[in-house]
């Protein structure tokens, strides 16, 4: 079956390896002549980005691995000795500490792309589903990165997540002591985040190999949602998107650049460049900017949910708030069957238009929300904007096809454009 | 024939099923070590007992120990302090439970001494460190300690009594082994 896709290569080496082990042809059937439709914005760049900011944390984070020390009483000090005395140590920690940043910015805004555009409806769900696992993998991977500086953030941001668990009824605290491998976050603890921090990454990149292989068994999706249906829809991926990649690729580069060096630590939090100390917690505990929606989400809950009429609780409010969390990404799971519209693309969908910029400002909203304290009009605008969030997915998504009536879907891809001129 | 293949075919389907059991069994018992050295080495376990002396403590001071990686609360409480912890109708408490028994192992040669309230000072809810250990620290609207986090409060018997924790402060198993010295653990 592969040798009858192979491409005859001039090089007589290439050809040679190719015969036994058909890389270059995949590679070229897969990235030079792979038909992509002719009508990506500049919105469909940040796949590749993405993809570009995972090798760029891989490389980097294996240099900073070699002076990097896990252990409680060294780990803080390592950090620090990147910064002022390891060979460009402190370019490739900056490049790394903000480069899961610049991951985050172009997966959150390769997500709400794929809901604008509808790219995760049928036969895109397993795809979409991947992505969402990429996601999970992503956040475990950032949240443990940033316990490894054992600053005061690290720490006491890690206590409050692995709480998160104990909130479980009957098993939690078993299972908090298991997490710790102790009775607090301690070295066991550290230790075991990092082994994983250095794992996680590598099982990312064989998660994005499935979601790159399923891409490109369904094709990618557009900005009009409709599929290609003659060769004048389509044009190769090289030249014409590897271009397009690579222009965008370039933009965003300047602007990361820009961050790792002027702007360093505007992203981060001052108080993780004081030691950890288990003894004082911060004033406020605030977790980095990519967790502040979900964040806001997990203290919306402030009541407990009693059997009525008695004082037994059911859902506390600590277990309702960790409920609430995990159901705000598992919302995004279930997309492919919430939304009940055939039509893919918010162009030809006047509300659904709408509401996904209600969705965006309101995920804006919690994101504002998730690093103010917790009290007084903050609570109740947080359980407002949480609500709205919910709406979206479990409301909108199923009953807005019932009431909202589509625009005319072009008949071609080629048609569109052409008629565009 | 017909009968002879559905036989087989049954045959072979327990076969799949009875190789594909003990393949799970070996799985799980191959996986248990792993999952169970995750847990509290035996030094990490051993570091569970700590001997505190708490002698030079006066009536309305508080110190706090480590235990377990854990910081403890050690107060020697005023009168004022337990007559309102105990002024309390348990119908007040979100976790109800009596001042007595909260304070019942501070206890030495039969002599109870409700002055000494210990407890593991880590807040219910998410862990923070609550603040009232020092003088000039906020106490909270019940004379006894306040999580900065997330704003619960806890009385002066450590007891819930507003915000989002779920529970009291816990209290740690602990004995006074003379009246000045107290281990804990």
């Amino acid at each position: 079956m592969a040798s009858n896709d192979r491409v005859d290569f001039k090089n007589p080496v290439i050809n040679w390896i190719d015969e036994r082990l058909p890389l270059f042809s995949l590679m070229h059937k897969e990235y030079a002549a792979f038909p992509t439709p002719r009508n990506f914005n500049y919105w469909w760049n940040f796949g590749a980005i993405a993809t570009v900011m995972l090798i760029v944390m891989i490389a980097t984070g294996i240099f900073l691995a070699m002076y990097y020390t896990p252990s409680t009483d060294r780990a803080f000090t390592s950090v620090e000795r990147i910064m002022r005395d390891v060979n460009w140590g402190w370019m490739i920690r900056y490049i790394h500490m903000n480069g899961a940043s610049m991951f985050f910015i172009a997966v959150y805004i390769h997500i709400f792309r794929g809901v604008y555009y509808g790219s995760y409806k049928r036969p895109r769900e397993l795809l979409w589903i991947l992505g969402v696992i990429i996601l999970l993998l992503m956040m475990a991977t950032a949240f443990m990165g940033y316990v490894l500086p054992w600053g005061q953030m690290s720490f006491w941001g890690a206590t409050v997540i692995t709480n998160l668990f104990s909130a479980i009824p009957v098993i939690g605290n078993a299972i908090v002591t298991w997490l710790w491998g102790g009775f607090a976050v301690d070295n066991p603890t550290l230790n075991r985040f990092y082994a994983l921090h250095y794992l996680l990454p590598f099982v990312i990149v064989g998660v994005v190999v499935l979601h790159v292989s399923a891409l490109h068994i369904s094709g990618s999706n557009n900005p009009l949602g409709i599929d290609p249906k003659t060769p004048k829809d389509t044009v190769p991926f090289h030249p014409y998107y590897t271009a397009k990649d690579g222009f965008g690729l370039t933009l965003f580069f300047l602007f990361y650049a820009f961050v790792v060096f002027y702007a360093p630590n505007a992203l981060g939090d001052p108080d993780n460049y004081i030691v950890a100390n288990p003894m004082a917690t911060p004033q406020h505990i605030v977790p980095e900017w990519y967790f502040l929606p979900f964040y806001a989400i997990l203290r919306t809950f402030t009541v407990d949910i009693h059997i009525p009429f008695t004082h037994i609780v059911l859902i506390s409010s600590k277990l309702g708030g960790v409920i609430l969390m995990f159901s705000a990404i598992l919302m995004l799971l279930l997309m492919p069957w919430l939304d009940r519209s055939p039509v893919r693309s918010a162009v030809f969908r006047p509300i659904y238009k709408l509401l996904f910029w209600v969705l965006v400002i309101d995920c804006c909203v919690l994101g504002y929300l998730g690093g103010k304290p917790p009290e007084g009009a903050y609570v109740i605008v947080g359980q407002i904007a949480t609500a709205l969030y919910f709406m979206f997915f479990l409301i909108a998504l199923p009953f807005l096809p019932k009431i909202e009536k589509t625009r005319p879907l072009p008949k071609s891809i080629s048609e569109a454009v052409l008629n565009k001129n | 024939m017909a009968s002879s293949s559905e036989s087989d075919s049954s045959r072979r389907d327990f076969l799949y099923l009875t190789a594909g059991a003990m393949g799970a069994v070996g799985v799980a018992c191959a996986a248990y070590p792993l999952v169970q050295s995750m847990n509290p080495a035996a030094d990490t376990l051993a570091l569970s007992t700590t001997e505190v002396d708490v002698s030079q403590l006066k009536e309305g001071q508080s110190m706090t120990v480590m235990w377990q990686g854990k910081p403890v609360f050690i107060r020697r409480r005023t009168q004022q302090e337990i007559d309102e912890a105990r002024a309390t109708p348990m119908n007040d408490l979100k976790d109800p439970q009596s001042d007595q028994d909260r304070v019942k192992q501070s206890a030495f040669n039969g002599t109870q001494m409700p002055q000494w309230l210990i407890m593991v000072g880590v807040c219910t809810h998410l862990g923070c460190i609550p603040l009232g250990q020092k003088p000039t620290d906020p106490h909270g609207n019940y004379d006894g300690w306040f999580c900065p986090c997330h704003g619960s409060q806890y009385d002066s018997s450590g007891r819930i009594r507003q915000g989002p924790a779920p529970k009291n402060l816990a209290v740690p198993p602990y004995q006074f082994t003379d009246a000045g010295h107290i281990k804990i653990g």
